[in-house]
């Protein structure tokens, strides 16, 4: 991949190519009970233990639409900013397969909820709009096992009706970065909505990657294949990297691109024919009969709207409006909606006298780390947000040095020490009264009397000697602006 | 115990409620003649001694408030019953037992009703003869080798042969008309929503519709007063208010509107239909009804409509019969040539044909063609009948295109056997509530039916204007128990 991120370009020789990404993301929608049924959704059970007679498509059985991931799909649109359909059809999509009970995938394909949208990524040369073409709902497929029996394939139902909100972008994206940052975005807006929980490891979020290549500066589409079902953010990269090369190889080697469905390999690192345009399947949909056309009023929506929380990019211009932190920063602390209620609640409990440097700081810097060493999501952060804030209103009002700060942001890992405790009990409070320094510094001085020689005799570097051992035996509590000062007074 | 088969549920119900019968003496009395009436074929799956003992616990503690207290009731093997199996005529649900029970039938079971057995059907209830049953087809109690109609037959002939006071069937385009117009019985159609189809097995979702079928119209407007209900496990379940169809029967039908759509009136109807439905004409005047011609003009085109949609949905509804489940499953190689010896071996000749005519009219290429144009038509049908019923309350045609015929004659001619639906498929389409009632015999002396045709939601209608020809008529079956030996 080249060095600068905001460019992906392949070079062949003389030609140079453009890669172009759309992509088809499959959220599951937050809910207790499926799309068309009330079985539990909850992730991990035994197998099979969350199945209707619906689920399991038994004579007679009758799909019911579950208002609650009705209302999930329509606020996921809102955050999209897209138009809502008030009126969308369910349609079935035939196909046979073991883990399909009905025969067909209950979808939406000519009336989607929602239609066309905007989401805006922050990347590092500015920010980039990618259009979302639609968002509509379906159901989920249960789970064939093929490798827990030597003979047979085994079929979890559990996931079977379980609601997906299928998010199609259009192919605005340009490189990897884009892809992750659209992708990260997805993820940050759903999960301020409360509408996908965002989690890849569990499925609840995965995507089909679209991958064309153009000659730069081409206006027409070059013909893309489709990579069915990438589950991570890194593979969907890798996937794009291996699909674009691939394809832009075949163009230099005179050869044409197949219009085809690829499978990602994650371990040998390459796509893979699924199934060409030939072999697509037909899949013969047609409005389910079962169901009426979806209809929604526009209270309904406007309701919904009312309930919208603050999302990302709002957030992000009040930050930087109200709490003067820079844009990058900002898109730090919005980027995941617990991050951002900790920062606010962090500056909340600062107080008037709050220092927005040192709270970010502290955040992005010592917090992310310790998180990220112990795998930790902010909401379970050892540290709350209370205590965060007093240990840097302690640095602000000079009470502690920042370095003294980091000693006991260690300390309060352990239980969530309250910071002022520890400072009280391990006698850490900063030495700032100038007389005692005074004492202190004069007596280092006298002990070293030929380097105050040296120094004044033009040694500066000597200066640093001093202050060190003045942090050294005032067992680093000594203040050191007030070092410096007397210091300089008295050499 | 003739005396018992042979009442009316009306009049079986007043004597159980006046304690002059048990539900034991009727519940015996229907067995007992079911038992003897095996030739006919008419059930699939028997539940006699279960039934019996029910009657008897009945017995011990009567709850004679209810609308059916004690009635012994077979019903069509198309409804889910829970613990018993239900097989829809296939061999592919040939040892299925549903762990849940179809709302319809649950509604006749909470009003007093007792489970008899389970009735013989057309193979998912496609068929216009019951021949396509993979458990056999049934006789006629008629005559001796001929249909009793489609794919309601067993339920038909169940009636008609006296095997159960009452019963159901379902009607997808014409499924309880046709047969109660073969087997001299009536049969309604209610309007599209009106009872659910929660547990019934789907043929097609859209025109799927179950309803009752008895000796007359009394009976019949009070086994539709129990089935049809709102549920909410139906989605296109209609929630409209429900009139006490029994209570409120009445043979005052003066100034009624009736049309006569000259639409109707096909090419090759034989003489005696038409006769038939000249003789309706001057009994409804004859009730004080008014006589309007009207036309439907997409009429002609209702038929190859309806064997567009009807084979789509089926295509569909029936992709969840594939082994991996439940039913019938076959060996295979692997996935994919199980699904094809299970669904070769486990559905019929008819069954597949629908199928395959479905999966074409939805295929890419032609479903702009078909499907979507058979939709169009569908809706022009529909407004047919809005715009005439501008002007008139119920519209008055033929049951059938003719009586019922002998068993093996249309077999291998579909589309003969398929226009046999040619005045009850238009009533689907535009899911509007219908009924047959007997009115007449051909030269054979096999029953012929007339239909009348409501209003959405206005069934009390057309069973008010039923219950008053029906008097006029006075039609009297003639069974002579020729399958009794």
């Amino acid at each position: 991949m080249p060095k600068d991120s905001s460019e992906y370009l392949i070079e062949r020789y003389d030609n140079v190519y453009e890669v172009v990404i759309g992509l088809e993301v499959h959220a599951q929608v937050t809910s207790n009970s499926k799309l068309f049924s009330s079985s539990s959704t909850k992730f991990g059970a035994e197998p099979n233990t969350q199945v209707s007679l619906v689920d399991a498509a038994f004579p007679g059985m009758l799909p019911v639409i579950n208002e609650y991931c009705v209302k999930q799909a329509i606020k996921t649109g809102i955050g999209l900013r897209a138009q809502i359909n008030k009126r969308s059809v369910f349609d079935r999509k035939n196909y046979f397969y073991a883990d399909l009970p009905q025969g067909y995938q209950i979808s939406q394909f000519k009336y989607p909820i929602v239609g066309e949208g905007t989401v805006v990524l922050d990347m590092p040369n500015g920010q980039k709009e990618v259009g979302i073409e639609r968002l509509h709902l379906e159901q989920d497929a249960g789970k064939s096992i093929h490798d827990m029996d030597p003979q047979n394939t085994l079929v979890d139902l559990n996931r079977s009706g379980v609601a997906l909100m299928e998010i199609v972008s259009k192919p605005d994206l340009r490189t990897p970065d884009e892809v992750s940052a659209y992708i990260k975005k997805l993820r940050s807006i759903m999960r301020y909505l409360g509408t996908c929980d965002g989690n890849m490891q569990e499925g609840s979020l995965r995507a089909d990657v679209n991958v064309s290549v153009r000659l730069k500066d081409s206006k027409e589409l070059g013909t893309r294949c489709e990579i069915k079902n990438v589950n991570s953010i890194k593979f969907m990269q890798m996937a794009i990297d291996y699909e674009a090369n691939r394809q832009v190889d075949l163009i230099e080697e005179g050869k044409s691109i197949d219009q085809e469905t690829r499978l990602f390999d994650t371990k040998k690192n390459e796509t893979r024919s699924m199934r060409s345009k030939e072999d697509a399947h037909d899949y013969r949909y047609f409005p389910d009969p079962d169901l009426l056309p979806l209809e929604v009023t526009d209270e309904f929506i406007e309701q919904l709207k009312a309930d919208i929380p603050e999302l990302p990019d709002d957030k992000k211009k009040r930050f930087i409006d109200e709490f003067k932190v820079s844009a990058y920063e900002a898109t730090i602390l919005v980027s995941d909606i617990e991050t951002a209620k900790y920062f606010e609640e962090v500056v909340a409990k600062m107080g008037k006298n709050r220092d927005m440097k040192l709270a970010v700081n502290w955040i992005t810097g010592e917090l992310f780390a310790v998180l990220n060493n112990k795998n930790l999501e902010i909401s379970e952060s050892p540290i709350s947000a209370k205590n965060l804030a007093k240990l840097i209103n302690l640095i602000k009002n000079g009470t502690i040095s920042g370095k003294i700060g980091k000693t006991i942001f260690e300390l309060m890992l352990d239980g969530d020490k309250d910071p002022q405790v520890i400072v009280e009990e391990k006698g850490l409070k900063q030495e700032s009264d100038p007389k005692a320094l005074e004492a202190l510094i004069d007596k280092i001085i006298n002990d070293n009397r030929e380097k105050a020689i040296e120094y004044k005799n033009g040694k500066e570097k000597l200066f640093g000697f001093f202050v060190g051992q003045a942090m050294k035996i005032s067992g680093g509590k000594a203040n050191p602006q007030l070092i410096n000062e007397i210091l300089k007074k008295k050499l | 115990m003739s005396d018992i088969t042979s009442q009316s549920l009306t009049s079986i119900v007043k004597n159980i409620k006046e304690k002059k019968l048990s539900s034991e003496d009727v519940t015996k009395a229907f067995v007992e003649r079911s038992e003897k009436s095996k030739e006919l074929n008419s059930y699939i799956s028997e539940d006699f001694s279960n039934a019996i003992d029910k009657a008897k616990k009945f017995d011990e503690k009567p709850n004679l408030d209810l609308k059916l207290p004690g009635i012994p009731m077979a019903v069509k093997d198309l409804f889910c019953t829970k613990d018993i199996r239900t097989t829809a005529g296939s061999k592919i649900l040939e040892n299925f037992v549903p762990t849940y029970e179809s709302t319809v039938t649950q509604n006749i079971w909470n009003e007093g009703a007792i489970l008899l057995g389970k009735l013989n059907c057309d193979e998912f209830a496609m068929g216009s003869s019951n021949e396509t049953s993979f458990y056999g087809n049934v006789q006629n109690p008629i005559d001796k080798g001929l249909v009793p109609g489609g794919s309601s037959g067993g339920s038909a002939a169940a009636v008609s042969g006296q095997l159960t006071p009452i019963t159901i069937g379902t009607d997808t385009g014409g499924s309880i008309r046709q047969p109660a117009s073969f087997t001299g019985t009536v049969g309604l159609k209610p309007t599209y929503g009106s009872c659910s189809r929660y547990g019934i097995v789907a043929f097609a979702s859209s025109l799927d519709q179950a309803g009752p079928m008895a000796q007359n119209v009394e009976d019949c407007a009070l086994l539709q007063e129990v089935i049809s209900s709102y549920d909410n496990k139906d989605s296109t379940s209609i929630d409209f208010k429900r009139d006490q169809y029994s209570k409120d029967l009445t043979k005052n039908i003066k100034g009624k509107k009736i049309g006569i759509p000259k639409e109707y009136r096909v090419e090759g109807m034989p003489k005696e239909i038409e006769e038939l439905w000249q003789k309706g004409i001057a009994y409804a005047k004859d009730c004080g009804a008014e006589i309007v011609d009207i036309s439907l003009p997409h009429t002609s085109y209702a038929l190859p409509t309806y064997y567009i949609v009807a084979p789509a949905e089926a295509s569909s509804n029936l992709a969840r019969y594939d082994g991996v489940k439940y039913g019938f499953r076959a060996k295979g190689e692997n996935l994919i040539d199980m699904y094809e010896k299970t669904r070769s071996e486990g559905f019929g000749a008819e069954v597949q044909r629908r199928i395959m005519i479905g999966t074409y009219v939805l295929s890419s290429g032609y479903y702009d063609a078909y499907y979507l144009k058979a939709q169009k038509v569908r809706k022009l049908i529909k407004n047919d009948f809005d715009e005439v019923y501008k002007k008139i309350d119920a519209i008055l045609t033929p049951s059938t295109p003719s009586s019922a015929f002998k068993i093996g004659e249309k077999k291998d001619d579909p589309v003969s056997m398929y226009l046999n639906d040619i005045f009850t498929v238009p009533v689907n389409l535009a899911g509007l509530p219908a009924i047959s009632i007997p009115a007449g015999h051909d030269a054979s002396g096999y029953p012929l039916g007339l239909q009348i045709i409501g209003k959405a939601f206005k069934e009390q209608e057309i069973l008010n204007l039923a219950y008053a020809m029906e008097d006029k008529i006075n039609f009297k079956n003639k069974i002579s128990d020729w399958w009794i030996k």
